[in-house]
């Protein structure tokens, strides 16, 4: 019966949802953040430690929907090592295919993110995919108060 | 009146049966598919549908009767005046107001408690005084009194509630003091479904003098209510809620409260004379009425209240209790589902957690199913606080609703559980 929303649901998401990865405190970040997401009160704390313009670790804390928790899951692993910028450029093309703007976006060059693009189909959803990112872009910015999607 | 939309014929309710296949039949939304399922509308507290009878008011308004109210000699203009206030003689008798003059349409009921802060408010309450809200309000029962009380240096005191989601009575009326100088409380809680004891909570403020506002918005669709055996000071609900048009609602306030009010919005309608010197207000309710209302949402709003009377707002409240005992029992049953709120007293709103499984997910895979049920905080951010919960489901039931759509939302969730296993 709910075979139709596995475009949404695969089993990445419910993996990342079960056993969300870096889902703990950084105690020497050098950027912390939280994000709020007010439509459906997700809420999503952000550490981050830079080095050098470069991520050397990232990790989140929170609680939401299977969707916000393992897009945050997600976005720690691919985003660790990346430089600011093309730590910037990655939320770019991320929110480019979450919002379905991605005609020049391959999926295969996506790797793990991929599987969010789903969410695209569920516009009431993309909050949810997307409020790691904006977190991340904030932290990034080093913007001190709490980031909302709204 | 000398003029009334026409009458559409409808078969003789059995009145010792409640016909809910005849009722559903009135509602042309009913008849929708969402992804290839048969629509299970179950967000009936956050907004219901329309009958037949409402839809066709609000066209025939348009297409034979339409003009502006209050305002022409012609025709037409008489027309849509004696219809517009034919539906406020409706919502009177249907509240069982004293009056006509004192039910004051308003946008909704968010708008009629606003017009209550900033006019009621503004005009008697300041430095040091009290108003007196619960910890059930939802958000458009807040946010005004905080507002007045940063205009005035009031202070806003909350009654807590259990664990059940009743309030705490004894918490009231220990807060209750000289200072209060106004007690607003929700009649039935949209988040948690609670029917709270107004009769009394009106009683113990008035012994002290204090008058009390009634948000009425969830309250009035789905159980009689009479204003005046209630004897509360103002009572709000909205159109879109009961069945009737979104963008029209209704404040009634006893005549010498609202007499002694200064206007809300200043504009056209609400005077009786202006000159560059000064204003003179026209009489109520129109003081409060600036500007063009919602002339035909009213007059169909009427009809919505028509269509209630028919059926029997008493058949209406059991027939939906009917289907809140069957849905408890159900979800009851179901492994890892915690109901919140679970008062003594409730109308149709059984909201719940689910182990393991976020409402916003709930809610998207529900949709799937064809049915349609609220996920979220449902503007009562200070009730999940309370129960430590982010977020909860809520299935709300209206008159159309059917056991049928209640096996339809458990099934429903069991698959929800399964995909989540």
């Amino acid at each position: 019966m709910l075979d139709q929303i596995r475009d949404l649901y695969q089993e990445v998401v419910f993996d990342h949802n079960r056993n969300p990865r870096n889902f703990r405190v950084i105690d020497d970040a050098t950027r912390k953040i939280d994000g709020f997401n007010p439509l459906c009160g997700d809420r999503i704390t952000l550490y981050l430690k830079l080095r050098d313009g470069v991520i050397e670790d990232v990790s989140f804390q929170g609680q939401g929907c299977a969707i916000s928790t393992a897009s945050a899951s997600i976005m720690t692993e691919v985003v660790r090592g990346l430089t600011e910028q093309q730590a910037h450029e990655l939320f770019a093309t991320f929110h480019r295919i979450t919002t379905g703007q991605d005609d020049d976006v391959k999926l295969e060059d996506l790797g793990k993110l991929a599987v969010l693009a789903g969410v695209r189909a569920y516009p009431a959803r993309v909050k949810c995919a997307t409020l790691a990112w904006h977190s991340l872009e904030a932290a990034l910015a080093d913007e001190a108060t709490t980031v909302s999607t709204e | 009146m000398s003029i009334a939309l026409a009458q559409r014929p409808r078969p003789v309710a059995d009145p010792h049966h409640f016909d809910v296949a005849r009722i559903r039949a009135d509602f042309p939304i009913l008849a929708e598919t969402i992804h290839g399922k048969p629509l299970v509308y179950l967000d009936n507290a956050a907004t219901t549908h329309k009958p037949r009878a409402v839809i066709d008011a609000i066209s025939e308004v348009y297409q034979r009767h339409y003009s502006n109210v209050h305002r022409g000699v012609h025709t037409l203009s008489q027309r849509s005046t004696d219809l517009f206030e034919g539906a406020r003689e409706k919502v009177r008798g249907f509240i069982n107001a004293a009056k006509a003059r004192e039910i004051v349409f308003v946008r909704g009921t968010t708008e009629a408690i606003n017009l209550v802060a900033q006019t009621y408010g503004r005009a008697n309450i300041g430095a040091g005084d009290e108003i007196l809200i619960t910890a059930m309000e939802h958000h458009s029962n807040i946010v005004p009194w905080q507002m007045l009380c940063a205009q005035t240096g009031a202070t806003l005191q909350v009654v807590p509630i259990d664990r059940r989601g009743e309030l705490d009575m004894e918490a009231f009326e220990r807060l209750l003091n000289d200072r209060t100088r106004l007690v607003s409380v929700v009649h039935m809680s949209n988040a948690l479904g609670t029917v709270n004891p107004i009769e009394t909570i009106i009683d113990r403020a008035h012994r002290r003098g204090i008058p009390v506002m009634v948000d009425g918005a969830q309250s009035a669709p789905h159980m009689p209510i009479d204003v005046h055996a209630l004897d509360c000071d103002f009572f709000a609900f909205s159109g879109h809620k009961l069945y009737g048009p979104s963008g029209i609602g209704v404040l009634y306030g006893k005549e010498a409260l609202l007499k002694a009010m200064p206007p809300y919005q200043g504009g056209g309608d609400m005077i009786r004379q202006v000159t560059f010197d000064k204003t003179e207000y026209n009489e109520l309710p129109y003081k409060f009425e600036a500007g063009t209302p919602a002339i035909a949402d009213a007059i169909a709003l009427g009809t919505a209240i028509d269509y209630l009377q028919e059926i029997g707002m008493t058949a209406v409240a059991e027939h939906e209790h009917r289907l809140l005992s069957y849905a408890t029992e159900r979800a009851m049953h179901i492994p890892g589902l915690t109901v919140i709120g679970t008062a003594h007293d409730k109308g149709a709103i059984l909201s719940f957690t689910l182990e393991r499984v976020h409402p916003h997910d709930v809610g998207t895979l529900l949709d799937q199913l064809g049915i349609a049920i609220r996920a979220g905080h449902h503007c009562a951010m200070p009730v999940m606080d309370f129960f430590g919960v982010p977020a909860t489901v809520r299935a709300s039931f209206a008159l159309y609703n059917t056991a049928q759509e209640v096996d339809a939302l458990m099934d429903g969730i069991q698959q929800v559980i399964e995909v989540f296993a």
